[in-house]
Formats: structure tokens, sequence, C-alpha cells
């Protein structure tokens, strides 16, 4: 297995055939009066920004990263190096362990 | 439309656009426990009457949750002496809410606590004191050692995260190290070690309850090695003690920022124990709405902002960092709820602090006698005995 990104300060944990899902414990949800998505887990909560909520939304533990960076291209097909922020986000919530590593 | 409301003070300050993203449900101030450390108010005796019905708290949490609640504590007191608990849990989970149970764990049985998960209750917090008998029942009052272990096993079972308080004081500080390979035992996913703080029953009992200085650097570091050995298997916190600090608290993350607080009455505080402070009448569910309450209430713009600062708070380079402290703790220690937090050695009374620290070294002091939190020693209170407890305080504690 490689990683599919190397342009980061940090390796890359993450590969294109992982499957992760939001880690037990956690909840993703849409809040109406914030606007945006939110992480929420025993003592805190996460306010993600418009970015890191249409990475982690899609994070469902039955689609590997491959299909994820793949989905966030096609709903902005406009942005450039897209897949490098949808791992770097993956990177981040992993590293915060707000995702669990399914497959 | 106007964008400004007139405060308590006079100040007028614009209309907030926070949120109360934390809401603490005191549901009831009665309690099978009697711990020392207890932050509840010391005439707690006088609101456990009144509680609200089972309809109007989950009127106040539909209420909230439109305001853009989110995390719902649900305390005490000790929750579980009220029966409809599970009632609240399952409103709360069906509105959205992430909840916890905050409990001490006397009455959490199979039954409810399945009722609960039925519910949707999200985690429970159960508090812990000692990995000893003897001074779990001595700082509680009762003989609940054995039953928490019990309780922490059936918080595991039923897959809930567990998150374990414990309550940094004198008696359990020395066993900081034991505590936390207990919690691991246990299978805790959070460990929230909060040094005492000194309000309600805790400010009474300053002097017996206060560690050294040295006993908190000593069982920081042992927190920190803990922390590098577990890893994220268990998350723990270690809430710095404010007195050992040369800069106050952020209390609340500022006056009706993120939090709010719905007490058993009905009465809404924008902190624990608001209601010491002079010269304020706060909010009831009984009689305001929600969205009043947070966005235009008097009690809930007076210390807002900082246009409520005297110095040295006013030109202090810092005072967006702490705000000026914790206004309770302001009022109680120097008798002026505007002042500076005492903590703050910028703060012309920030020689009562280092009395304090002072005192909890004299041994005359150490062995006065705890009061402990119970509804005679409350009603005392209120009645004015063991007044010299509390007369170096601007208002009972």
């Amino acid at each position: 297995m490689s990683t599919i990104s190397d342009n980061q300060d940090k390796a890359s944990v993450v590969t294109s055939d992982d499957v992760y899902a939001i880690a037990r414990h956690y909840r993703f949800q849409w809040e109406e009066a914030q606007q945006c998505y939110v992480l929420l887990f025993p003592e805190g909560m996460i306010k993600l920004n418009g970015g890191a909520g249409e990475v982690i939304k899609r994070v469902d533990g039955q689609r590997n990263v491959a299909e994820i960076v793949a989905d966030v291209q096609a709903a902005f097909p406009d942005v450039a190096d897209i897949e490098a922020d949808v791992i770097a986000m993956l990177d981040l919530a992993l590293e915060k362990a707000w995702l669990e590593k399914r497959a | 439309m106007s964008t400004s409301v007139q405060q308590n003070n006079g100040v007028a300050a614009s209309k907030t656009n926070t949120q109360p993203l934390w809401l603490l449900a005191e549901v009831t101030y009665r309690c099978p426990l009697h711990c020392a450390f207890c932050y509840n108010p010391t005439d707690y005796d006088k609101h456990t009457k009144n509680e609200l019905s089972t309809e109007q708290w989950i009127q106040a949490l539909r209420d909230a949750r439109k305001l853009g609640a989110l995390q719902l504590g649900i305390s005490g007191g000790e929750p579980l002496l009220r029966d409809d608990i599970e009632e609240i849990v399952a409103e709360a989970s069906s509105l959205g809410y992430y909840t916890n149970l905050i409990t001490s764990g006397v009455g959490l049985t199979e039954k409810r606590i399945s009722a609960f998960k039925a519910g949707g209750l999200d985690h429970i917090q159960l508090s812990m004191h000692d990995i000893t008998e003897e001074i779990n029942n001595f700082i509680t009052g009762t003989r609940t050692f054995e039953l928490k272990k019990k309780v922490a096993a059936m918080i595991k079972e039923h897959g809930y995260p567990m998150v374990l308080n414990v309550v940094i004081h004198r008696f359990n500080i020395k066993h900081v190290k034991e505590i936390l390979e207990m919690a691991e035992a246990l299978g805790a996913d959070f460990v929230e070690l909060a040094n005492t703080q000194y309000y309600g029953w805790s400010l009474v009992n300053r002097s017996q309850l206060m560690p050294t200085k040295e006993q908190i650097d000593e069982a920081e570091a042992i927190t920190n090695a803990f922390r590098e050995k577990v890893g994220n298997k268990m998350k723990i916190f270690f809430v710095v003690p404010d007195y050992f600090s040369n800069r106050p608290k952020k209390c609340m993350n500022g006056w009706g920022e993120v939090f709010m607080i719905v007490t058993a009455n009905g009465d809404v505080l924008p902190c624990h124990s608001a209601r010491v402070l002079p010269n304020m009448s706060f909010p009831n569910v009984k009689a305001n709405g929600l969205k009043w309450v947070w966005e235009e209430s008097p009690a809930f713009n007076k210390y807002r902002g900082d246009d409520w600062m005297k110095e040295p708070c006013r030109s202090c380079p810092e005072k967006e960092k702490d705000l000026g402290g914790c206004r309770c703790q302001a009022f109680l220690l120097s008798g002026d709820a505007e002042a500076a937090d005492p903590v703050c050695t910028k703060s012309p009374h920030r020689h009562l602090i280092d009395e304090a620290i002072a005192n909890a070294q004299k041994p005359y002091l150490q062995a006065q006698p705890i009061l402990f939190r119970n509804d005679k020693n409350s009603r005392k209170l209120i009645e004015g005995e063991n007044r010299e407890l509390v007369e170096e305080f601007h208002a009972l504690p």
C-alpha cells in the first residue's frame, strides 16, 4: 500500500484503500443554528469549517479514501489539488481520534 | 430596530451574537452524597423546593436547542434522585443534543441504564474520589466506594464512553498516579482531574482541602507522564488550580458567551455560582423565554464583553485572554464583583489568595472540622449559625 499524498510536512498515514468511520462515542451532525457541521464528544465539540465538513460527512464506514476523494473532486471540480486537502483533513481527524479505521 | 440593550449597570452593549452551546441542567439540589468540596451553593436547601416539572424541563430543552445549545449536561445534586430523567434524556436525544448524565452513580440500576441507552443518552460522567475506601467514604460522607466501582463496570458493559471525574484535594492528591491506574483498569475513555476550585462548600472548607504548590506540581508531572504512556486511549484533563497561577482563568469562557445553566427551580444563570453576586436578579424559565434570557436579560448582559471592567483590567493588554477572571471569586473574596479576579498578580487583592494559601498550611486551620454538604448544615448557614466560617467572604459562598 502506498500513501496517496506525500506533499505534506508529515508523512500521511492515510492510504487510498483505507475505510474510516466516525469514532465510537463521537457524533457528527449538521447544526442549523450554527450553519455548520459539528463533531460532538464527551466534554467537547468541534465546529467544522465548510471544507472539513464536506470531507467528514463522506466518512461513513463504507467508502474508501479513494472513493471519498473522487466524490469530493466531483462536487468541487474547480478546486485545484483538492486531493491533498482531503488527505490532510483525514490525517488531522485521525490524529485527533475523531475517526477510526474500519478496514 | 435597536441593536443595543440596556445592562444592569446602565452601560449599553451590542446585542450578543453568541450561542449557549453548553447547557447545564442542574435538575435537583438533593444529593445522597455530602462532599466537602461541592461547588453547589451553601444555601442550596432554599432551592430544593419548587423543582421544575418534567414538562417545564422539556420546554426549556426545546427552547435552548433553538438557540443553538448542543452539549447538555444533566447534573445536580444527584440527578438520579428524580424519576423522570429517562423522559428528559429521550427528549434531549430526539432534539439532537449530545447528552451527558453527570452522576455520583448512586441510584444507577441496570433498569435505568438500559432505559437511558434506549433513550439515546450519549455518555455518563461518573465521579470517583480515591483509590482507598477510607478517603472516598470520608470526603463524600457516605459509604459509596464499592458501589462506584460496580457502576463504572456497568457503564462500560452498556457501551457508554466512560468519563471519570475526580476532584483533587489534599486528601487524594498523593494518589494521583494510583487514581490514573485505577481509571485505566476500569477502561475509562476520559479522565478529568479537577483540582478543587473554591466556591460553595469548598470555599468554606478551603483551609482543610487545599494542597501545597509542590503537591500540585508533582501531580501535574505525574499526569503528564501518564498521558504520554496511555496516548489517545485515555484522554486526561488536568484542570489547573487557579490559586496557584499568576493569571485568572477565563471563567466560563466569558460571561454569557457559550454557557447557560438552568437550575432546579428554573433560575437561569451564566455560571454555577452567579447567585452569590449582589444587586442582580436572575431570570427564571417559569416567567421568561430563554431567547430573551440569553440575548436581552440584564443578568446575561451584565458582564458580557469588557465594558464593565475597572482598572487594572480595563487597560490590561491581557484582558481579552481572561476577561478579568471570575466575577463570583472577585466578589466573594474582595467584596467587589467588578474588581479583577484576586488570583491575578496585578490585582490589588492578590494578598487574599496568598493568605488563603498560607492559611491552608496552618495546622490549627487544617484541623478544623470540615463542614460537609448536607441539608442540616445548609439550613444552619442560612439561619446564621456557623457565621464564623463564612464571615471572611462577602456572601454565603
